[in-house]
């Protein structure tokens, strides 16, 4: 049917500008309300899409909603509400500006009806995201900000570019199932894969996400590799090249985070590994794979806000982000350690929390299809997750040595997001028909069987096992570990500088043998055109009337000649 | 006070000890349920006794190695990109 071409997200784009100049209680009842009103006319979405509009002999249609789309914009905007209650004590309002924009942006993505409005809303997304990065303030943030801007804006010409050569290969931008074997297809695929954090550009995220402020990293982490997740789903399921794609990601992320000791860092890290499950559900491609990254998508942005926000109240409490920094934190932040660990066992699928319900669907449908390699390490990798960020995470800020830090549970807005999505997780967990109703395709897994919950409680707590046998190989060091973002941080500055210091060189000496050549000429010039050149002597009264009727000899045989 | 006073229940030693015997006693109680329950095997191999649980244990400890090895090629002090 044809729906209202207003698009639920405006509210949020077109209500953030209001922030700056409302008063704190104003603010604070709009950083709720907006994604709260953005959630009911969601919720109420018929399946349908608007009156096309016509823009530039093109057909836009704003808004579309089915049941996929729903599904996202639905917890785009829940993730929006949380994240607002948690970031109301955040001072800078040009965060929360940015942060409500960001999350508008991405509703309008899931909302999408063509790939020119997704590419509009796209766009916004990140010059939002990165605003959220610049308001974190100083000068690191902002080279920071420009370094995720300077990748999300070649993403976005991949992107323009296969959207502009689809469309004149297709003739349609419609939004919909896009054929990888074009060179279009494959544009469309890179610029989203980008955003995913896909490899070989995987490092822009743990690069960028943990440089935010304790709330913006929140904001962070759910919406744009999840919109580039939806955009996979809905125009790329089946790719075969994604199941591979994604347990790179799955291993990169888990390799990593093991190696890591900023908290946030190891948080994010485990983003990409996420994500990477939802891509190899996407290349999977059948129904209950689909199924399974939708509700991943949904569970993991509740729990990994969760657990950045664990982080984020210990870095707003201490304003420490270092493993080696921290410790022993449970005894005076019970709230933020008991929420982190819910966070920590629904990210490591533990059962009775949402990760359980959504993540071993996935493995199911590898299971169904049977891809064994991919299955296994399916496992493998489930176990890893329990180790870097189930296990290493909440133990080295909230128990290991005590630090002998002993501060406070946050402010009671902080604690209250917290409580709020902790208690999602557990409770998708226990009732997951809630979130099974939301998915794309009718679901017919049953999660809770015996053998199922048992061999997910072996997996896991042996897991467990190998972290505090091995605990001593995993002692935290003082260092980063390099990724691919060392070539643009690195290389190709030094290699930017070579070559100017060549340049410099090669100028330089032109520039002396111009010169040397010019005083040269000027020597030869001047014996001839010098003060005591043959030129300038002076002539006789004789010499002159000569050259004078020469002169005027010559004019008369010219002229009568 | 004494030392035992000024630490936390939970970190003390005794806890501790007590954490791991129960810890064991969780992960033996664990496999042993295997000869109850009926898997679902989908590919053999992960229907054999103990398969979930000596599968997690040892690739985990090849994931930790594993890291533990590229660490030593590509960690780098945390100020290595503050110049």
């Amino acid at each position: 049917m044809t729906i209202s071409a207003f698009p639920p997200g405006a509210v949020l784009v077109l209500g953030a500008f209001l922030l700056p100049f409302v008063g704190a209680r104003i603010r604070a009842a709009l950083v709720l309300g907006l994604p709260l009103a953005t959630l009911w006319l969601v919720w109420d979405l018929p399946n349908g899409a608007s009156a096309a509009i016509r823009m530039l002999d093109f057909e836009l249609v704003v808004v579309r909603s089915d049941s996929l789309s729903r599904l996202f914009a639905i917890i785009f905007s829940l993730m929006a509400f949380a994240g607002g209650l948690f970031a109301l004590r955040q001072k800078s309002v040009l965060e929360l500006l940015a942060a409500m924009i960001y999350a508008g942006s991405a509703v309008g993505v899931a909302l999408a009806g063509d790939l020119i409005t997704l590419f509009i809303f796209w766009e916004i997304m990140a010059l939002a995201s990165s605003t959220v990065l610049i308001a974190a303030g100083g000068e690191r943030s902002m080279r920071v900000a420009m370094r995720y801007l300077t990748v999300h804006v070649v993403g976005g010409s991949l992107l323009m570019s296969g959207i502009l050569l689809h469309l004149t290969a297709d003739g349609s931008i419609g939004l919909s199932a896009v054929d990888t074997g074009t060179i279009g297809g494959k544009l469309i695929l890179a610029g989203v894969l980008l955003n995913a954090a896909a490899p070989p550009f995987s490092a822009w995220l743990p690069d960028a996400y943990p440089e935010a402020s304790f709330s913006g990293a929140v904001f962070l982490s759910a919406f744009t590799t999840k919109a580039a997740v939806y955009v996979l789903i809905r125009s790329f399921p089946g790719t075969e090249m994604l199941v591979w794609i994604g347990l790179f990601m799955i291993f990169y992320g888990i390799i990593y985070a093991l190696l890591e000791n900023d908290m946030r860092r190891i948080l994010a890290y485990s983003i990409v590994n996420q994500v990477g499950f939802m891509v190899v559900g996407v290349g999977i491609g059948t129904q209950m794979a689909l199924n399974g990254a939708a509700a991943h998508a949904f569970a993991h942005i509740i729990y990994k806000a969760l657990l950045l926000m664990s982080a984020g109240a210990v870095l707003y409490q201490t304003g420490k982000r270092k493993c080696t920094d921290l410790g022993g934190l449970f005894q005076s932040m019970p709230i933020t350690t008991v929420c982190g660990i819910v966070g920590a066992l629904s990210i490591s699928s533990f059962p009775w929390t949402s990760g359980f319900v959504s993540k071993s669907m996935i493995s199911q449908a590898a299971g169904d299809e049977h891809l064994m390699l991919v299955w296994l390490l399916l496992l493998a990798a489930s176990a890893g997750v329990f180790l870097h960020a189930g296990i290493k995470f909440p133990w080295f800020v909230f128990f290991q040595k005590d630090s002998g830090l002993r501060p406070p549970d946050p402010p009671w807005n902080m604690r209250l997001a917290m409580i709020f999505f902790a208690a999602l997780c557990i409770g998708l967990g226990i009732w997951p028909e809630f979130l099974y109703a939301l998915l794309p395709y009718p679901v017919t897994y049953v999660p809770y069987t015996t053998a199922h919950v048992v061999n997910m409680l072996q997996l896991l707590m042996f897991s467990g096992l190998a972290f505090f046998l091995m605990l001593p190989l995993m002692r935290r060091t003082l260092t980063v570990t390099l990724d691919v973002d060392w070539f643009y941080r690195r290389l190709a500055p030094r290699a930017l500088r070579a070559v100017a210091a060549a340049t410099h060189r090669t100028d330089g000496a032109l520039r002396d043998a111009l010169a040397a050549l010019t005083s040269l000429g000027a020597s030869v010039l001047a014996r001839s055109h010098g003060p005591s050149g043959t030129m300038a002597r002076s002539w006789s009264i004789g010499a002159m009337v000569l050259l004078v009727v020469a002169l005027l000899g010559l004019v008369l045989v010219y002229g009568y000649g | 006070m004494s030392e035992f006073e000024t630490q936390h229940w939970l970190v003390r030693s005794q806890t501790v000890r007590r954490l791991w015997v129960g810890f064991t006693l969780v992960l033996t109680l664990l496999v042993l349920a295997d000869m109850f329950i009926h898997p679902h095997a989908n590919f053999g191999i992960d229907g054999t006794f103990g398969f979930y649980a000596w599968f997690g244990l040892l690739a985990c400890m090849a994931m930790v190695l594993f890291a533990k090895m590229l660490g030593v090629a590509l960690k780098r002090p945390d100020t290595f990109y503050d110049d």
